[in-house]
Formats: C-alpha cells, sequence, structure tokens
C-alpha cells in the first residue's frame, strides 16, 4: 500500500500542493503526465530522496514520512537505470543484501534466482559499460527486487528503450508483478504503457 | 576585399571541391531561401591548427634550448652533488606527501560543494578560490604571518613549520589543494546523483552511498586531482622561499636550487637541475596516465 495524505512538495519555484492518493496493496499503478509536470518528485518523495513541506506518506501501513529512503524497504528503478559502473552485474544483484548483511549463501542464492529468472545468467560477471539498455533494465529491477522489497518506483523504466524491447520490458513488469505480489508505483508520459 | 559572400569565393569553392561534396549549386534554388553558400572545412580547420601550432612550437621550443643549453655532465651534477641530491628528494618526497593530502582534503570537499546543499556553500566556493588567484609570494607570507600568531606558535610548540620541512609540504598543500578541489568538484559532477540516491533507497546511510557507490566511481577523478596537485607543488616557489626559506640541506627544494643559482649566476646548472625537474614531471605525468587509463578500463 502506498498513501499520501494532503502531500506538499516544494522545490525552487515549483509547488505540488494536497496531493492525496492511495494505491492497495499489491496493485499496479500508474502516474501519468506530461513531462515536466512533476511525477518524478511525487515518486522522489515516496522514496524519502525528496523533503516534502506537509502532510504524510504511509507504505503498508507504515508513516514513513520522517524515515529515510534506505529504512522504507522500497525499490526504485530510475529511467537511466543508473548502474554502478565500478561494480559487476552480480555485484548490483547482492549489493542491498551485503548492506543488510546477509549471509553469503543466502546472497548467492538469491544472486542465482534473479539472474535466472531476469534472464542475465550470462552477464553477471560483466560490468554495466557495453551492456545494452534491456539488460541494463534487466539488471536494476534485480538490483531494486533483490531484497525483496513491500513497494517497486518505477520512473519511466521503458522509455529509452526500442520497440521490440520495451514489448519484453512490459511482459517481464507483469511477470514481476503477478510473481512478487509487490506493489508498483510506475511513473510514465507514455498512454501506451498505461494503457497496457 | 569587398567580394560578395556567395558568389566569387563560392564559384571559387566549388570549383575547388568535388561533386559529392557541393551536391547543389550555391545561390537561390527558387524554392524558400535556397541552400546556403557551401564553405569548405578545411581552411577553418587549418586556421585553428596554426592558432595551436604557436603555442605548441613555444612548448617544444622552450624545452628543446633547455636541452641545447645544458652539458650533460652538468645534469650528472645534480645527482652527485650532496645538496643538488638533496633538493631532488626533498622535492620528490614533499611533493608526493602534498598530492596525497591535497586528495585526501579535496574529495570530501569537493563533494560537499557539488551535493549539498548549506548555507554560506557559495562563500567556500569563493574561498577555495583564493589560493589560486593570491600572489604566491603573499601566500608565503600570510602563512609565515599565520604562524606568528597564538594559536599558530602553540602548534609549532609541537610541529615546527616555519623554515622546516614540514612549511614547505604545508607551503606547497595551499596551491596544490585548491587545485584538486578544483578537478575533484568536476568528477563528482560528472558522477549521475541518481546512482547514490539508488544506493539509499537499497538501504544505505548516506556514509555508506558514499564509501561504496561514489568514491569507486570518482576514482577516476582522484588520478588526475593527484596529478595536478603534484605538478603544482612540484613547481612552487614563491610560498616554499618565503615561508620555508633556502637553507641548503633542510628547505632546499628544486625551485629554491634554480633560483640561487640564477643569482649567482650559474645557468648552466640551473639548466641542468630545470632539466631534472622536466624529466621528473613528465614521468609522473605518464604513470598517472597510466593508472587513469587502467582505472577507467
Amino acid at each position: 500500500m502506498i498513501r499520501f495524505d494532503n502531500v506538499d512538495i516544494r522545490l525552487n519555484g515549483f509547488a505540488l500542493q494536497r496531493i492525496s492518493f492511495n494505491i492497495p496493496t499489491g496493485a499496479y499503478a500508474v502516474l501519468m503526465g506530461r513531462t515536466g509536470c512533476g511525477k518524478t518528485t511525487v515518486l522522489e518523495a515516496a522514496c524519502g530522496l525528496r523533503p516534502i513541506a506537509a502532510g504524510r506518506v504511509y507504505l503498508m501501513d507504515r508513516d514513513v514520512t520522517a524515515l529515510p529512503p534506505g529504512q522504507r524497504n522500497l525499490g526504485l528503478v530510475p529511467q537511466d537505470a543508473a548502474l554502478f559502473s565500478t561494480m559487476t552485474v552480480e555485484e548490483h544483484l547482492a549489493f542491498s543484501l551485503r548492506i543488510r548483511k546477509a549471509a553469503k549463501k543466502e546472497i548467492h542464492r538469491r544472486v542465482d534466482e534473479l539472474a535466472g529468472w531476469l534472464d542475465i545468467a550470462h552477464l553477471l560477471h560483466r560490468r554495466p559499460l557495453g551492456l545494452s539498455g534491456g539488460e541494463r533494465q534487466r539488471v536494476a529491477f534485480g538490483r531494486a527486487l533483490a531484497a525483496t522489497p513491500s513497494v517497486l518506483c518505477l520512473d519511466e523504466p521503458l522509455s529509452a528503450l526500442d520497440e521490440q524491447t520495451h514489448a519484453g520490458m512490459m511482459r517481464l513488469l507483469k511477470e514481476i508483478h503477478g510473481k512478487t505480489g509487490v506493489t508498483v508505483l510506475h511513473v510514465t508520459h507514455n498512454r501506451h504503457v498505461s494503457s497496457q | 576585399m569587398n567580394e560578395r559572400p556567395g558568389t566569387t569565393r563560392a564559384a571559387a569553392a566549388l570549383a575547388e571541391a568535388p561533386a559529392k561534396t557541393a551536391p547543389q549549386p550555391a545561390g537561390r534554388t527558387g524554392a524558400g531561401h535556397g541552400v546556403p553558400t557551401y564553405r569548405p572545412d578545411v581552411p577553418f580547420l587549418i586556421a585553428l591548427g596554426l592558432i595551436a601550432l604557436v603555442y605548441v612550437a613555444l612548448i617544444a621550443g622552450m624545452l628543446a634550448s633547455l636541452v641545447f643549453y645544458v652539458e650533460l655532465p652538468v645534469v650528472g651534477e645534480v645527482f652527485t652533488n650532496p645538496r643538488y641530491r638533496y633538493a631532488v628528494l626533498l622535492s620528490l618526497t614533499s611533493c608526493s606527501i602534498t598530492a596525497v593530502l591535497s586528495v585526501w582534503v579535496a574529495v570530501p570537499t569537493a563533494y560537499l560543494l557539488t551535493r549539498v546543499e548549506f548555507p554560506g556553500k557559495r562563500l567556500l566556493d569563493a574561498v577555495l578560490d583564493i589560493p589560486i588567484v593570491l600572489p604566491p609570494l603573499v601566500i608565503g607570507l600570510a602563512l609565515l604571518m599565520l604562524f606568528q600568531t597564538a594559536p599558530g606558535r602553540f602548534v609549532q610548540g609541537y610541529v615546527r613549520f616555519t623554515y622546516a620541512v614540514p612549511g614547505v609540504v604545508l607551503a606547497q598543500f595551499m596551491v596544490a589543494c585548491a587545485f584538486a578541489i578544483r578537478t575533484m568538484t568536476a568528477a563528482f559532477a560528472e558522477i549521475n546523483p541518481r546512482q547514490e540516491q539508488v544506493a539509499m533507497t537499497l538501504g544505505c546511510s548516506r556514509a555508506q552511498a558514499f564509501w561504496w557507490v561514489v568514491l569507486p566511481e570518482a576514482q577516476r577523478g582522484m588520478v588526475p586531482a593527484a596529478t595536478i596537485a603534484w605538478a603544482r607543488a612540484m613547481g612552487e616557489f614563491g610560498p616554499v622561499l618565503v615561508f620555508a626559506g633556502t637553507t641548503a640541506f633542510r628547505t632546499e627544494v628544486m625551485p629554491t636550487s634554480i633560483f640561487l643559482e640564477l643569482q649567482v649566476g650559474n645557468l648552466g646548472v640551473a639548466a641542468g637541475i630545470s632539466i631534472v625537474m622536466v624529466t621528473l614531471a613528465m614521468a609522473v605525468l605518464l604513470l598517472m596516465r597510466m593508472a587513469r587509463g587502467r582505472i577507467s578500463v
């Protein structure tokens, strides 16, 4: 569940006021609007990356308004994937579990599971440089899902992909949602994506 | 020449260029405003090249004249004469310490400047440029005066800076660090802030995101920052002269030796030490470039 209660966000000469919505647990919600209208800002506020001036933010019935991003148990997939150029794909998938000091065996198991599922097992020892757009996004999804977050925030993750990859990623998104039951907030300006 | 553009010059250009580079005749085609006059790129590129060549020729000329002026035995003397050898060793040691210290200070300072909003940020940014614009002798004088104050004298009670080796390092550091900070600021600005934000959503605190994600990404900037700090420190003369003095076997670094030899009219030895300095600086530059290549692979 993602709930915004009368949230105000202010940034340099730009304000979003009294935003309220409620996305039930396990739902796949799409936030659509034209470029520059503040969609990403709302997503950043949900992630704790953008301070809010007023109101409350709830994730899974928990008031997270004052919590830092790392304490909100969510995953973020940005538009450009924002992969860590110095890490291998395997290190990306293991990252959130290492931060949580998970056992090595558990990390290996989860990395193998995600790599098989996202079809990136053959890329595990590669670094982001040279990966295709679709491969990069798969790694970003794996990195975000590794610690089994209850909420997944997607910031136009398909906008930079070609048509064929786009269709494949749409199928993958549906599969991720069906398999994990994670609550998704997907930001896009593309009507085609939202209708699917 | 008052020829009209699009007529004589264009015709000449067309005559020179093969048909495929100028598919359309110059002038109006009858539709809209027509095709603009074709101007070949080569004269423009040659003009740019000539301007750059003047500077490159000056650099090459300077280095060549040093090499031709100096006699080989004099270069050997730089390594056999204990006084010069001490200056070479002190220069190398102090520059290396300065480079490490500069990067150590530049990384957190540049990170704050690029990633954190805080009151007085613009003032801090301006203050950090002061060592770059301040005359070098003034930096030396200001350091000398700083260590005459009560806090300065207190520090000197534990570590002697004025007219001592730590003073050489401090004088070099004051200027070199400002350049390292500018280099690191550019490096941090190139790193996508989203990476750090994603790391924070994955469970990292800000400090963890810095250590695990930002710092490894910034490695590519640390090598150039260290190089520029090292090179600046190697050439630093004014602040070292005023703050640390020119005592042989104590605070004499290579630029000081050149200055002292010039003062007594010993041009040959001054050129010999200069050659050694240039060679060392180029070797370090080469090593750093190789290291940077390895890091970015």
